[in-house]
């Protein structure tokens, strides 16, 4: 008999885990309609972590929430392990959401204050139904002891005891308590100082290894995502701009808004003297989006094509999809 | 030292009384501002960063008591009435804070709050003011000047408030601009162009500026000089260039290592720095990054290294163990 102390990793089966197509999020402000998700595909593979990035308010958040149906789609379609989520209603969908977690960008805000560490974790396994509490309290164990907290230090203590980068853990640990196959990570370190941040990020990585998850790392820093993703999608303004591998998109950007996001990172080297950024301006509002291509208010290649014809995503490079009619590359 | 200095903080302590006791949060920190020049000051949250700009500024809380001396422009801060510090504050002594909406009045319109600012520390008329403000939000990168004036702030785009936050902080023409976290809570391509226009405004108006961050790629292009700080002291202070080149001080080297950066392979494990910076209202008997720290040794944790020159005295670290600088290594 072998024995195993680390739980198994999900074999990598090929194909697609979440296949997300032409998705819309649209929501109504006073008369009038924010465009916040536009048309966004992507398929992310079993055992991949797609890095989604983009400024505020260019709905990379929303396509995270719409991913999981926490907001319904306007339109749309998203298939998960085969299974269209977006027709799927009550029970069968909550039960689905046991494959799927999120873990959110303000880590304090999203533990109840009142609520010890070992409630809040075990809450998963209550509401799934989990009825033995001494199978409840075993799994907490190990998934405290999985992100790296001590669980009898921490099990009986509020939320308030505990530091930003201990709260991202213990939400961690929370988000995995279920087995979960998938995780959305909408910003899990912005709101953390740099030195937290790496331990955070390392510890995703881990348990990404760890549990054979999947992920979508959804961030505005680029050089946060490029640190755990296998791709990157870039969103700017309700659409998605560029998808490719990480690597490749970094060293070769094909959409001049990917450029411009690069260009605009402040880089720790005293020799790099900061290139004084020529695109100027600030992304339109997703009330009114431009017509044809949303980034052409801001982009110095726009000319008339792309005032009358939005760019659809199309192929540059192996991987690498640009919607762009006058790319880079 | 150079006879040009312009702002000397000297032996600074700030102490907060909490439910927990006193809260140390600038702990006999020395600086210098040469005129027209520019100072970065780097930490995490809670390193004192913030504390001390408020001490500069007299905008420390209530209950915050204040020791050491802050000299600006050649008086003692510490000893002016309020009425003179107000006087001082906004005309040659200004600041940008990390949120416009802060420090922007939210029922008056932009035109009134720049006005109003010129009026109180210059003497001009109502169509002199006007016309000023005018230039001053097209300096700073706001289109259509004339009709923003009459607009309020919530009409605005969180980068056009920092733009409008920073024309009150220039309309004096001051000779220290201290902006605290400007552009943290902006987006990237908004963050560049705010510091873009900082910089350029800072050489044009030949004005010293203390650049507050956590961030050390926003100091790395944009400043003269850098003090890093952790737990309430300055542990290491250098010309930006030295800093970065031949850092001494462990702390620095952790936190630039443990920042992602665009040209590392994804994947690649961060080397971050382990547990948290300490308790502020418990402090440690030694170096308060010992905990942390991988070269400490048992003297780091029962002496406080003191803020020392290196080889130049522009650069100084508070450090037992310092990295060793290569031997040849160029200047």
């Amino acid at each position: 008999m072998m024995h195993q102390s680390v739980p198994s990793v999900r074999p990598k089966s090929s194909g697609a885990l979440l296949d997300v197509d032409n998705l819309v999020v649209e929501y109504p402000a006073g008369a009038k309609t924010v465009h916040a998700v536009s048309g966004v595909s992507l398929q992310i593979d079993r055992g991949e972590t797609l890095g989604l990035v983009g400024e505020s308010g260019c709905g990379k958040s929303t396509l995270g929430r719409a991913v999981l149906q926490l907001r319904r789609p306007t339109s749309g379609r998203v298939r998960f392990d085969g299974q269209d989520l977006t027709a799927m209603q009550g029970d069968a969908l909550r039960l689905m959401r046991r494959r799927v977690q999120l873990i959110f960008q303000d880590p304090i805000a999203s533990l109840n204050p009142r609520r010890r560490i070992g409630d809040i974790v075990a809450e998963p396994l209550v509401i799934s139904g989990v009825k033995d509490p001494d199978e409840r309290n075993r799994r907490v164990h190990e998934v405290l002891s999985a992100v790296g907290l001590d669980p009898t230090l921490v099990i009986g203590r509020l939320p308030h005891e505990f530091s930003g980068g201990q709260c991202q853990r213990i939400c961690i640990a929370r988000a995995l308590i279920l087995n979960p196959e998938f995780i959305v990570c909408d910003e899990p370190v912005s709101a953390l100082d740099v030195s937290i941040r790496a331990q955070i990020l390392n510890l995703l990585e881990e348990m990404k290894g760890r549990f054979g998850l999947t992920l979508l790392f959804i961030a505005h820093d680029l050089a946060v995502v490029k640190a755990v993703s296998d791709r990157v999608a870039v969103m700017y303004l309700g659409r998605l701009c560029e998808v490719g591998p990480s690597e490749q998109l970094f060293a070769r950007p094909a959409h001049p808004y990917t450029a411009l996001l690069i260009e605009a990172i402040p880089v720790p080297d005293p020799d790099v003297r900061p290139t004084e950024t020529v695109p100027t301006g600030e992304p339109p509002s997703p009330i009114a989006p431009p017509s044809g291509c949303r980034f052409r208010t801001r982009c110095p290649r726009a000319d008339q094509r792309c005032r009358d014809e939005m760019p659809e995503l199309r192929a540059v490079a192996p991987g690498q999809f640009v919607a762009c009619h006058h790319p880079l590359i | 030292m150079t006879g040009n200095i312009l702002l000397s903080v000297d032996d600074v302590v700030v102490d907060l009384p909490t439910p927990r006791g006193n809260l140390r949060a600038v702990d006999h920190v020395n600086l210098t501002v040469e005129a027209g020049r520019t100072l970065g000051v780097v930490g995490e949250s809670g390193c004192g960063k913030t504390m001390l700009s408020r001490a500069v500024l007299q905008l420390l809380p209530k209950k915050a008591k204040l020791s050491g001396r802050v000299m600006f422009d050649g008086q003692d801060l510490l000893k002016l009435s309020p009425e003179k510090l107000r006087r001082l504050r906004g005309r040659s002594l200004a600041v940008v804070f990390q949120d416009p909406m802060t420090s922007l009045n939210p029922v008056l319109t932009i035109g009134t709050q720049l006005i109003e600012t010129l009026q109180e520390h210059l003497e001009l008329d109502d169509a002199a003011a006007t016309r000023r403000s005018v230039e001053l939000l097209a300096a700073v990168g706001i289109p259509a000047p004339e009709q923003r004036l009459a607009q309020y702030p919530h009409q605005l785009s969180g980068g056009m408030r920092q733009r409008v936050a920073i024309a009150i902080a220039l309309s004096c023409e001051p000779k220290l601009l201290i902006a605290d976290e400007p552009t943290t809570a902006l987006d990237v391509t908004i963050q560049a162009q705010i510091l873009d226009l900082l910089a350029r405004e800072q050489q044009r108006r030949h004005m010293a500026m203390i650049l507050i961050t956590h961030d050390l790629g926003v100091v790395a292009g944009r400043t003269d000089e850098v003090a890093v700080m952790y737990a309430g002291r300055v542990v290491e202070r250098a010309p930006t260039p030295a800093l970065f080149k031949k850092m001494r001080m462990p702390y620095t080297e952790a936190l630039l290592a443990a920042l992602p950066r665009l040209d590392t392979a994804p994947h690649t494990p961060l080397p971050a720095i382990m547990g948290r910076p300490p308790d502020p209202t418990r402090p440690l008997k030694g170096c308060s990054f010992a905990p942390r720290c991988r070269y400490a040794v048992a003297r780091c944790q029962t002496d406080k290294p003191a803020l020392e020159a290196a080889e130049t005295s522009a650069h100084q670290f508070a450090c037992f163990h310092p990295i060793e600088t290569h031997a040849g290594a160029e200047a």
